[in-house]
Formats: structure tokens, sequence, C-alpha cells
């Protein structure tokens, strides 16, 4: 009983804190603290959500199309790099000093180039989404696989392991951890980097239905594309967490002990 | 017939001699310990026992068969549990079964087969960190076990136990050791230990480390629990402290 309550409390204290801005927004608003027009209600906002919900949806369609092959695809390659990586040390130190630099190109000032190279399709937006996922994976599970124990890998050898039995009785499972933290990263990465790679060049998706109610100084309506996006993230975000659970049935085990 | 023999084992960690011309037999069912300070090479003597390491001199033979730098051969169990803690305790003991090549299901059933012989009957579905520290080394044992059943090596596989569950411990092991056949060497620097369990004793001293003496413990097996109250006992604790 006495270990729920911080648990029930933790969960109700930032809700309450939501709602009391929230409120604080909307009698603002009422009170005519703040121009509608620049920063509409969050009843007007609500208001516009409702309104476009079919377009929203449709668009949301796009953009969540785009992150998920866009993650899938740097998920996939991220791990290969990292298997990679572990395995020959000469790889490692020839690429890892390129992955970082790739880290720091500005989204932004290639997404255009992407459009002018690859079209206003899906393959320009993909591509900036394994660019931006692919990096924390694959320095996780790196890091996951270094981090092994070595008294451990020297008990597997001595039972006659090879290689590859080390990795993946050890290796692998050791760097589900920190593979599942970065991948809570790497989701949110995936849906902002589809909606500014649509912002740059595109027909459909929730970043060019944001450019084109921007444009039409609809702020309540881009108020409304703004919560939906935070909303697509954290709903994903909670999705990893749930897999993570399913994957790592041993954390659940250890939390409920302490 | 598990009969491991060690002929003059010399090695140097970067020209840094550790230890030098070791040489031990140890006989089908016998339980043969190595004493020594900490430092003494003990535990790279197992390293190079078990194959993990190549010595710059001398030989390991199994059965005749020679078997220096091969590891897969004996099995080693090291001083902490190593179990992996996002396996339950029966699929950390099937390991060895697993890297052989077998079947996960099959492997399984052959080791549900010994838990009660190990004290660990009720533990399968569990997860090490659920398990109590002697449990643990219990667990760690039968995966040891389930790799060899000719020889094993033990680097101190209770010096991390607390005194009342490390006598607890000895006297399951003497139990456990009665109805398995396992030849054993095992490392510690537990005078008590050593001599309460042992059928022979290689002190290893100095640096690098040598065997300075081999001491047989005459006293029959299975041993009396109050052994280490005898007046036997203690006249072997004094003609080892006096060697060492």
């Amino acid at each position: 009983m006495k270990r729920k309550l911080p648990n029930t409390t933790s969960k109700i204290l930032p809700a309450v804190a939501v709602l009391l801005l929230l409120t604080l927004w909307q009698i603002a608003g009422m009170a005519g603290m703040i121009s509608e027009f620049l920063l509409p209600s969050p009843l007007d906002v609500g208001k516009a959500f409702v309104v476009d919900f079919p377009l929203l949806m449709s668009n949301a369609r796009v953009t969540l199309l785009e992150a998920f092959v866009g993650l899938a695809v740097g998920v996939l390659v991220g791990f290969m790099m990292a298997v990679l990586m572990d395995y020959f040390e000469w790889l490692y130190q020839a690429l890892y000093p390129l992955i970082v630099l790739t880290q720091t190109i500005p989204t932004v000032a290639i997404a255009p180039l992407l459009v002018l190279w690859f079209g206003y399709e899906i393959l320009p937006k993909v591509i900036l989404i394994v660019i931006v996922t692919f990096f924390p994976i694959t320095v996780s599970l790196l890091d996951g696989f270094r981090a092994s124990d070595k008294d451990t890998i020297s008990l597997l050898r001595s039972m006659g392991a090879t290689k590859l039995q080390i990795f993946w009785y050890v290796k692998f499972p050791g760097a589900l951890g920190p593979f599942f933290a970065s991948l809570r990263i790497s989701v949110s990465y995936a849906v902002v980097g589809a909606v500014i790679s649509e912002w740059l060049g595109g027909f459909n998706g929730l970043g060019v239905y944001m450019t084109r109610v921007r444009k039409a100084f609809s702020f309540d309506k881009m108020f409304a594309v703004i919560f939906l996006i935070s909303g697509i993230s954290l709903l994903l975000m909670w999705a990893v967490n749930v897999l993570q659970r399913r994957c790592m049935p041993w954390e659940k085990n250890s939390r409920s002990e302490r | 017939m598990a009969e491991l023999k060690v002929e003059g084992i010399t090695f140097a960690y970067e020209e840094e001699p550790v230890i030098a011309d070791v040489s031990m037999e140890l006989h089908e069912r016998e339980l043969v310990s190595i004493l020594g300070a900490s430092g003494c090479g003990k535990t790279t003597l197992f390293h190079v026992i078990s194959g993990l390491q190549k010595p710059q001199q001398g030989k390991v033979v199994l059965n005749g068969q020679e078997i220096t730098g091969c590891p897969g051969q004996i099995s080693y169990m090291m001083q902490k549990d190593l179990l992996l803690p996002y396996r339950t305790i029966e699929d950390n003991v099937i390991l060895p079964l697993l890297i052989r090549g077998g079947k996960k299901k099959e492997a399984r059933e052959k080791v549900s087969l010994y838990f009660e012989e190990f004290g660990l009957e009720g533990t399968q579905k569990k997860y090490p960190h659920q398990l109590s520290g002697g449990m643990r080394q219990r667990a760690a044992l039968l995966r040891t076990y389930m790799f060899s059943r000719d020889v094993a090596l033990l680097d101190e596989p209770f010096s991390a136990l607390d005194t009342l569950t490390k006598s607890e411990m000895h006297r399951w092991y003497l139990d456990v050791m009665d109805k398995i056949h396992l030849s054993t060497l095992f490392i510690t620097h537990d005078i008590d230990e050593a001599i309460l369990l042992s059928d022979r004793i290689y002190l290893l001293t100095g640096k690098p480390g040598q065997v300075t003496e081999e001491i047989v413990i005459r006293e029959p097996k299975p041993r009396k629990r109050d052994f280490n109250l005898t007046e036997e006992f203690l006249s072997y604790k004094r003609k080892i402290l006096g060697k060492l």
C-alpha cells in the first residue's frame, strides 16, 4: 500500500499541472489578456481539432508512414552498424568519428538538398529520418555490447562458445536496456524528422498541413496540429515502453522485488 | 574415468612470471584444493587449465589427451556466480548444453532431473536476483556440472558468502559430491575449507607461484559434521600454517 502511494501521486501531479496551465491559458484568453489571433485559447484549439479532424488524420497517416519506414530502416542500419563495428575493431576506429560527424549536420539544412536530389515523394523523407534515427541506436548498442562483463565472456569461452554464441547469449541481451532507451529517443526524432522534411517539400503530411495553415494565419489549427504531433510522439514512446516490458521480462521482476 | 594431469606449467604475463613449473594431478572422484595467498597465480593457473590462456611452457592432459589451450573440455566456475541476469535459473543452467548445440526443450528436460539433487527445486522459473547468494552459487555449480561430468575447476566458489551460509554450503557440497561423480580442482585461500573438503591439498606459494607442498587428508568421506573440531583437523591446520 505504502509503495503504491507515491506512484499514484506521481501520475496525478503532472496531470494537475497540465490542467492548471490549460485553465490559466483559457482564462487569460477569455479575459482578453492575450490576443486571440496570436495565441488562440485551448478551447479554440480543441474546436479547430474537431473541425479539421478528417484532414488531420489523413495527413497524419502519411507522416506516420514516413516515420515508421524511416525508423525501421534507421534501426536496421543502426543495428547492423553496431554489430559490425563491435565485431571488427578496425571498422570501429574508422567509422566512429564519421558517425559522430553525421550528427553535427543540421537537419534543416540538408532537407532541401535531399528534396532536390530525391524529389517530393517519400524517399528524401525516409533518408532524413534514417540519418537522425540510426545514430542513437548505433551508439547505445555499441556501448551496451562493449559494457558486457569480461568474466562472463571468459566463462562462455571456457564452455567452448563461438563468437556468435557469445554475442547471442551475452552481448545482445545485455544491450537491450540501452537499445530501448535510444529507441524512445529515435521514435520522437522520427516523427519530428518527418514533419521537418515535409515542410521543405511534399504533397501530403502533417508538415505540409502545418505550412498551409501557417500561411493562412489559422493559428488555432496550427496549435491543433502541434498538439497532435506531441500526442503521436507520446503514444509511440509509450508503445516502446510496452514493447520493452514484453522483451525484457526480467526487468519487471527486478523492479517489483525492490 | 577422469584424470587430469598438469605438467610443468609456466606462465608469464607481459614478461612478468606468474606461475613457474606447476605440476599436479587429479584422479577420478577426487577433490583437490589449491591453497595459497591471493596473488600467487591461482586464477591464472585455472585460466591455463581451462584453456582460456596458453602457457609458455608445459601441458594440460585430460584422460590421456593433450588439451593445452583448447577451451570447452573442462568446466570452470569462477569466483562470482556469473549467472546471466536476463535468463531464468533453468535457462542459465542449460546454457552449456545450448552452446554444444542442444535443443532448448530437451536441455530443459535433462537439467530438470538435477534441480532436486542440488537443492534447487522450485527455482527453475526464477531470475538470479530473486535468489539468495547461496542458492545462486548452487545454480552456478549445477551449470558447471551440466557442462562436464568429468572435471570441474572451482575458483573460490564460496568466498563471497557469509560464514554461516558458507558452512551450510560446505555440508551441502559434500552431500552433493557424494551423489554425483565429479573430480574437482578447488581454489581457496581458506585453510579450514581446504581441509574440510579435500582429499589432497597443494600449497601454491611465492612469486611466481610454485607448488611447494602436497598434503594428503586421510579422513574418510563422507566426513563427520564435527570434523573441523577434532584434533586431527587441528594437526593438519598446524602443519599447513607451518608451511605457508
